[in-house]
């Protein structure tokens, strides 16, 4: 595995002092060799497989054709659909999500109130997956609770348009219910910096609370907000089991695609397709959390 | 103030339409999973979960992941963390880079590279769901490395070391005797973050075609969405059990922290 090759170079080189240790010896280079043979196996090796294979034709040789297929066709358009999807649900996540963070945060902050909705939150956004679409068809699916309710007390059928919940729309309704309690994991650090003497200063100055959030919050909290929405961006492009879950007829958006070159249906010739796919969706994630890094630096000058 | 009952009122206002609308799809998980014939309520859908050999079978692999998920992220992990920062301080960025890489590359394309290299672990370990148990520690990599690394940022590592090495301990003996009891909270919260995500996870498993929890779920969904919605419910609920007792580990860390 090349991705050890550093530890087994690097003993010569190493003149940095490290503290009262001393320098290390070839040896103490062995106790990071498992941790890093393990990632270079299980992590490193199958990104570079994506990466490099994204290039190569199906005998091998080098071919630009994969990803030159990405600007073409129900590729693009998954692409073009995956990143609005991302986009929309990143912009309403943010907006509600940093609401609802304002409402716990200025609560008691060791408050039951504050404590349930951070855990969660927590499920919602990292462990959410499959259920989150079972809590959908429960609730507006074609007997769900809402539809039932609108179709025999309103008398509104809400599929009476199309089956929306299994497509974009739908889609995007569902994400809300990551994209949201992720925005208040995100976002809650940024509002917990706010000192309260802030607020005061504003207050025995004459302000009112909108010139306090019109020169004093605001301002603050802007680059925390941005790099919370390119994080949900992100978020949501990358994911895929609740829409695996709740699309089982067509690919829509980008991760759905990869899922149809895994389970078998792939055209002749088109066998690194795929990886391209895997490699748009990776140049597309980094641009976001790139710009989100950059964002986080100039914030930790100004939240200490 | 005019300003307070404003704030006051708009606060209840979020907190109860977006209660509402977080609460609504449990409420409706719940009611669904409790239909009985001709409108009738009935725990069919509950009771069959326990029935259901193939969910049964399921659930045990996924708990058996999440734990040796959690074992082989902290052993591979813990050392390797600890040593870096009393010995090899070279190391540093290159494994924070490592630990946090999982956060760029999407699971559903790590799942494209993994593929070709399960062909090679199943040719070797046998076709056995544990073998997951790599693929995992990949993914709680990240939140794992935040925890330990917090941890670890939290005790005066070095001093504890050398203490202990000026005594005649062996670095063996630092790491288990000292570095781990320090760190144990940080240990748990790694810990219980690795099974949360081990029980939830769909994507990897279900496109390497093991049979965890998620993957029968979904399975079944197309069968009787009754059962599917219950245990999705059951899960959510754990999970927010699981999490929940978290937010008690990392609030136990600050006041003895304040004690000392």
């Amino acid at each position: 595995m090349t991705s050890v090759a550093p530890v087994a170079a690097a003993p010569g080189g190493s003149t940095r002092k490290s503290g009262a240790a001393g320098r290390p010896s070839a040896a103490a280079w062995l106790v990071a060799v498992p941790f890093l043979a393990f990632v270079g196996t299980f992590l490193v090796y199958p990104t570079v497989l994506v990466l490099v294979g994204a290039f190569q034709d199906s005998a091998g040789g080098f071919t630009f054709d994969n990803l030159s297929t990405l600007f073409t066709g129900v590729v693009f358009d998954a692409f073009v659909r995956s990143i609005e999807l991302s986009a929309l649900t990143a912009l309403i996540g943010a907006i509600f999500g940093a609401l609802l963070t304002w409402a716990i945060a200025v609560g008691n902050p060791d408050g039951m109130l504050r404590r349930v909705v951070v855990a969660a939150s927590g499920v919602l956004a990292q462990f959410g997956g499959v259920p989150l679409a079972f809590a959908f068809l429960a609730t507006v699916g074609f007997e769900g609770l809402v539809t039932k309710f609108l179709r025999d007390n309103v008398g509104i059928d809400l599929f009476a348009g199309s089956a929306w919940l299994f497509e974009l729309p739908g889609l995007t309704l569902v994400y809300t219910f990551f994209q949201i309690p992720l925005m208040v994991i995100v976002f809650l650090p940024a509002l917990d910096g706010l000192r309260p003497q802030w607020r005061e200063a504003n207050a025995s100055l004459g302000g009112t609370s909108w010139t306090y959030w019109r020169h004093v919050g605001g301002p603050i909290l802007t680059p925390p907000f941005l790099g919370a929405l390119l994080l949900l961006f992100a978020n949501a492009f990358s994911a895929y089991a609740t829409a695996a879950a709740l699309v089982s007829q067509g690919s829509p958006i980008v991760p759905l695609q990869i899922r149809g070159f895994l389970t078998g249906e792939v055209v002749l010739g088109q066998e690194n397709l795929g990886k391209a796919l895997g490699l748009g969706m990776v140049i597309v994630v980094s641009i976001a959390m790139g710009v989100n890094v950059l964002l986080q630096r100039r914030v930790a000058k100004w939240v200490r | 103030m005019g300003s307070l009952v404003k704030q006051r009122v708009l606060r209840t206002i979020v907190l109860l339409v977006l209660g509402v609308y977080f609460i609504l799809p449990l409420i409706a998980m719940a009611e669904f999973s409790t239909r009985g014939k001709g409108g009738s309520r009935s725990l069919e859908s509950w009771t069959s979960i326990v029935d259901d050999e193939g969910l049964m079978e399921a659930l045990v692999n996924s708990l058996l992941l999440s734990v040796t998920s959690a074992v082989l992220m902290l052993v591979l992990l813990v050392p390797t963390m600890a040593w870096i920062r009393l010995r090899l301080p070279q190391l540093q960025r290159l494994v924070e880079f490592l630990c946090l890489l999982p956060l760029a590359i999407p699971a559903i394309v790590l799942v494209v590279g993994m593929a070709p290299l399960y062909a090679w672990v199943n040719y070797f370990l046998g076709d056995s769901p544990l073998t997951l148990t790599f693929a995992y520690t990949i993914l709680v990599l990240p939140f794992a490395y935040r925890a330990i690394d917090a941890g670890l940022a939290a005790i005066d590592l070095k001093t504890l070391a050398e203490a202990a090495r000026s005594l005649g301990a062996s670095w063996f003996t630092v790491l288990w005797k000292v570095v781990v009891p320090n760190i144990r909270v940080a240990l748990l919260g790694a810990s219980l973050l690795s099974v949360a995500l081990v029980l939830g996870e769909f994507t990897i498993a279900s496109l390497l075609n093991f049979d965890t929890l998620q993957v029968q779920v979904n399975l079944l969904g197309k069968r009787n969405a009754g059962v599917s919605i219950a245990v999705s419910l059951l899960s959510l609920l754990f999970a927010f059990v699981l999490l929940f007792a978290l937010s008690y580990v990392g609030q136990r860390r600050r006041q003895t922290v304040v004690e000392e």
